[in-house]
């Protein structure tokens, strides 16, 4: 209990949840005009999308804050993780060829250079990779112990055509939900080397741009919502889109890939796979009759081996996800704050 | 999930075995013809129920409640202020991670550390001791849970541990629980699913004595739903043959006598007392206190600890986690549960710990009317 009972912001509010947006809408979205948006502030999607003139194209916008610990991690490091994650933000809207981004540094003074190094090495292979050049950027450096190590914004533009976006709030009824691979493996990954579990397998973070992967699966058939499960998993990203579009979504929890390393140290650590971070993954709403061939062409690209059809947007309990455990069925609901490991 | 591990043991988790199993719960409430509440006391039992959405399988006025099975709810207000003096004293104290947010009269540990005290979060008894060892302060492990988590506290303090090592213990013994919560005027319970890793060390004999006084019938049961599932079924036969018996359904785990070295330990080390449990009641004979011959690692006895708070409890004058933990609610009946009563602003007890029902509850989504 703190000693006053004026509102602070706590780390529950940066773990990607309902509080999260609670924050979000009142603090900024109130604050900010829409203008003229077809995808504004307010939708709170992974990025904007508004008219460029009189051009067929629409402009998609998106800028993300990238903090973690530790900042070289199995499978990845933070510059990878900002570079992907904008890149992704982009291709979630539609926007699969990143047109720039941007790259703004925060370093805490007495950071080796050479580790700054390391970041800006693996940000400029991540973003050949992507074809998403950067071509913009900032440095500032805090004092020691104001920020820890390292933290970088990177923004991002795209374009799609006029109409051609896809927002989070696109299912409807009859639509498939497919997810792109196994889920859970950034999350678990980080949690358990953070807490010093050296868990036997292959548990390392799925970091990567799926822009690609995106831009495949929409060739092949409509695609008609989509969200990367970052913070607060997948059980966020399907809670969102159901809320958002109204609909129910129903899971079948069997169909869900994990990998056996990621199901294993969750149980350890009593962390759900489905409540942690990806940084590789997609989950997204397919019309019906289309979802077997996009399952196929995601399933022929490299990233998307593992894909599966998990479940389908239904109209009964709009806003809300149910799962079938395989036993039973429970609401599958957002997590809360930070995902803590359980000890008894 | 789909799990692509070929070497996770998957037989308890076979879902064709949970339907033979559910059928056969229903034959047997038809053969009962009444509604039946079942209790278990172990949120190990609750997060399996509510993570595999078991209670959705289950026939009508078949009702499973848990009780008062978890240790870091019940743990008493007072015993947290010892622990936050201690660490205001510059003490450091070691805890298992679920004690952090639990809240005492003004401060939780959580609140301690955020103000400068040396609070660091361990995962078991050892791990206590290892800090100790590498430094000269006094380091105080602060010990909560059952049988299952005190009888490694035991083995360390008879392992002769460091000298600036003592315990604060608030071990607590789950079998006099369970009689107090049978012997509560409203609560009306035709059975219990007792807790399988207690029972690992205490050993399922120990609850015939309980079987015979309360004429109510238990079934010390596993952790996976088909484990779960199967102690539910055997009840139900002994409340449909209206025996009182006791069974073993966890048996590739617990045996009649138990563990009987770390029973033994556990009993040098340890002695049980009476203490209040948080939202429930005094319990006899269920707080474990350390014993005269290891008192030397006693906290209470090493160390003057008089904390200077006192006053009503802040948890339960407004919330039902009393009634929860006695099994008379559910948690979605208390009006604060998920709107003013979340895990990160915890009005009850039992949405502090992740082992407490409420959070279980909130965490898991609950059971769609379906």
């Amino acid at each position: 209990m703190s000693d006053t009972d004026e509102e602070v912001i706590t780390e529950a509010h940066g773990a990607g949840g309902g509080r999260m947006r609670e924050l979000v809408e009142e603090l900024a979205v109130s604050r900010f005009e829409d203008g003229t948006a077809d995808v504004p502030l307010a939708a709170l999607d992974d990025g904007s999308v508004q008219r460029l003139g009189d051009s067929d194209g629409s402009l998609v916008v998106t800028t993300d804050s990238h903090i973690v610990k530790p900042q070289f991690f199995r499978g990845g490091d933070i510059g990878r993780l900002a570079v992907s994650g904008t890149v992704n933000d982009l291709a979630m809207m539609g926007a699969t060829e990143p047109v720039a981004l941007t790259c703004s540094l925060i370093v805490e003074a007495g950071t080796p250079v050479e580790t700054v190094e390391r970041v800006m090495e693996s940000m400029g292979e991540t973003s050949e990779e992507a074809g998403a050049p950067i071509t913009t950027g900032d440095t500032k450096v805090m004092g020691s112990g104001d920020i820890d190590t390292i933290a970088i914004n990177t923004a991002g533009v795209g374009v799609v055509p006029q109409g051609g976006h896809v927002p989070d709030a696109g299912l409807s009824e009859g639509d498939k939900l497919i997810v792109t691979g196994t889920i859970g493996d950034h999350g678990i990954s980080l949690l358990s080397e953070r807490e010093g579990f050296d868990f036997e397998g292959d548990l390392e973070s799925d970091v990567a741009p799926v822009n690609e992967l995106v831009a495949t699966a929409m060739e092949s058939g409509t695609v008609t919502a989509m969200k990367d499960p970052t913070r607060g998993g997948l059980a966020t990203s399907l809670n969102e889109m159901a809320s958002k579009a109204e609909v129910g979504i129903e899971i079948d929890e069997t169909a869900i890939p994990v990998s056996g390393a990621v199901a294993s140290a969750g149980e350890v650590l009593g962390i759900e796979p489905l409540n942690v971070a990806n940084e590789g993954k997609v989950v997204m709403g397919v019309d019906s009759d289309d979802a077997e061939a996009v399952l196929a062409a995601i399933q022929s690209h490299p990233q998307g081996e593992d894909a599966a059809i998990v479940g389908e947007a239904v109209a009964d309990h709009a806003g809300r996800v149910i799962l079938d455990t395989g036993f039973g069925n429970r609401y599958l609901s957002e997590p809360e704050g930070e995902q803590l490991p359980r000890i008894c | 999930m789909a799990v692509d591990t070929g070497n996770q043991d998957l037989q308890f988790r076979d879902p064709e075995k949970a339907e033979q199993l559910t059928d056969k719960l229903e034959s047997l409430m038809d053969d009962i013809g009444e509604p039946v509440t079942i209790m278990h006391v172990c949120g190990s039992h609750e997060q399996a129920i509510a993570k595999y959405g078991l209670r959705s399988l289950l026939p009508d006025g078949l009702t499973i409640r848990m009780g008062p099975g978890c240790p870091v709810c019940v743990t008493d207000m007072p015993e947290v202020d010892e622990a936050v003096t201690l660490a205001e004293d510059g003490k450091i104290v070691a805890t298992y991670g679920d004690m952090l947010r639990v809240p005492g009269t003004e401060k939780s540990l959580d609140d301690a550390k955020a103000d400068g005290a040396d609070v660091r979060v361990v995962y078991s008894a050892s791990e206590a001791a290892e800090i100790a060892e590498d430094t000269d302060r006094d380091v105080v492990f602060f010990a909560t849970g059952f049988e299952t988590t005190a009888a490694p506290t035991a083995a360390v303090l008879a392992d002769d541990p460091p000298e600036n090592f003592s315990v604060l213990s608030a071990h607590k013994y789950v079998p006099p629980a369970m009689e107090i919560v049978a012997e509560l005027p409203d609560t009306d319970v035709d059975g219990f699913l007792a807790a399988g890793h207690a029972a690992t060390i205490t050993g399922y004999g120990l609850f015939e004595e309980f079987v015979d006084e309360y004429e109510t019938p238990a079934v010390v049961g596993g952790f996976e739903p088909i484990d779960i599932l199967f102690g539910l079924a055997r009840l139900l036969e002994f409340i449909r043959d209206d025996e009182p018996g006791l069974a073993n359904a966890y048996q590739r785990c617990v045996t009649e006598e138990g563990n009987v070295p770390a029973k033994e330990l556990m009993w040098d080390v340890f002695e049980t007392t009476t203490g209040e449990w948080r939202g429930i009641a005094e319990v006899p004979d269920a707080d474990l206190v350390i014993s005269e011959e290891y008192s030397e690692y006693d906290a209470h006895e090493r160390f003057e600890i008089d904390p200077d708070v006192g006053g009503a409890d802040p948890l339960t004058e407004d919330c039902i986690c009393g009634d929860i933990m006695a099994g008379t609610a559910d948690p979605d009946e208390c009006p604060l549960f998920g709107e003013e009563c979340t895990p990160q602003n915890p009005v009850g007890a039992c949405m502090v710990s992740s082992e407490g029902p409420c959070k279980i509850w909130l965490e898991y989504g609950g059971q769609p009317d379906i």
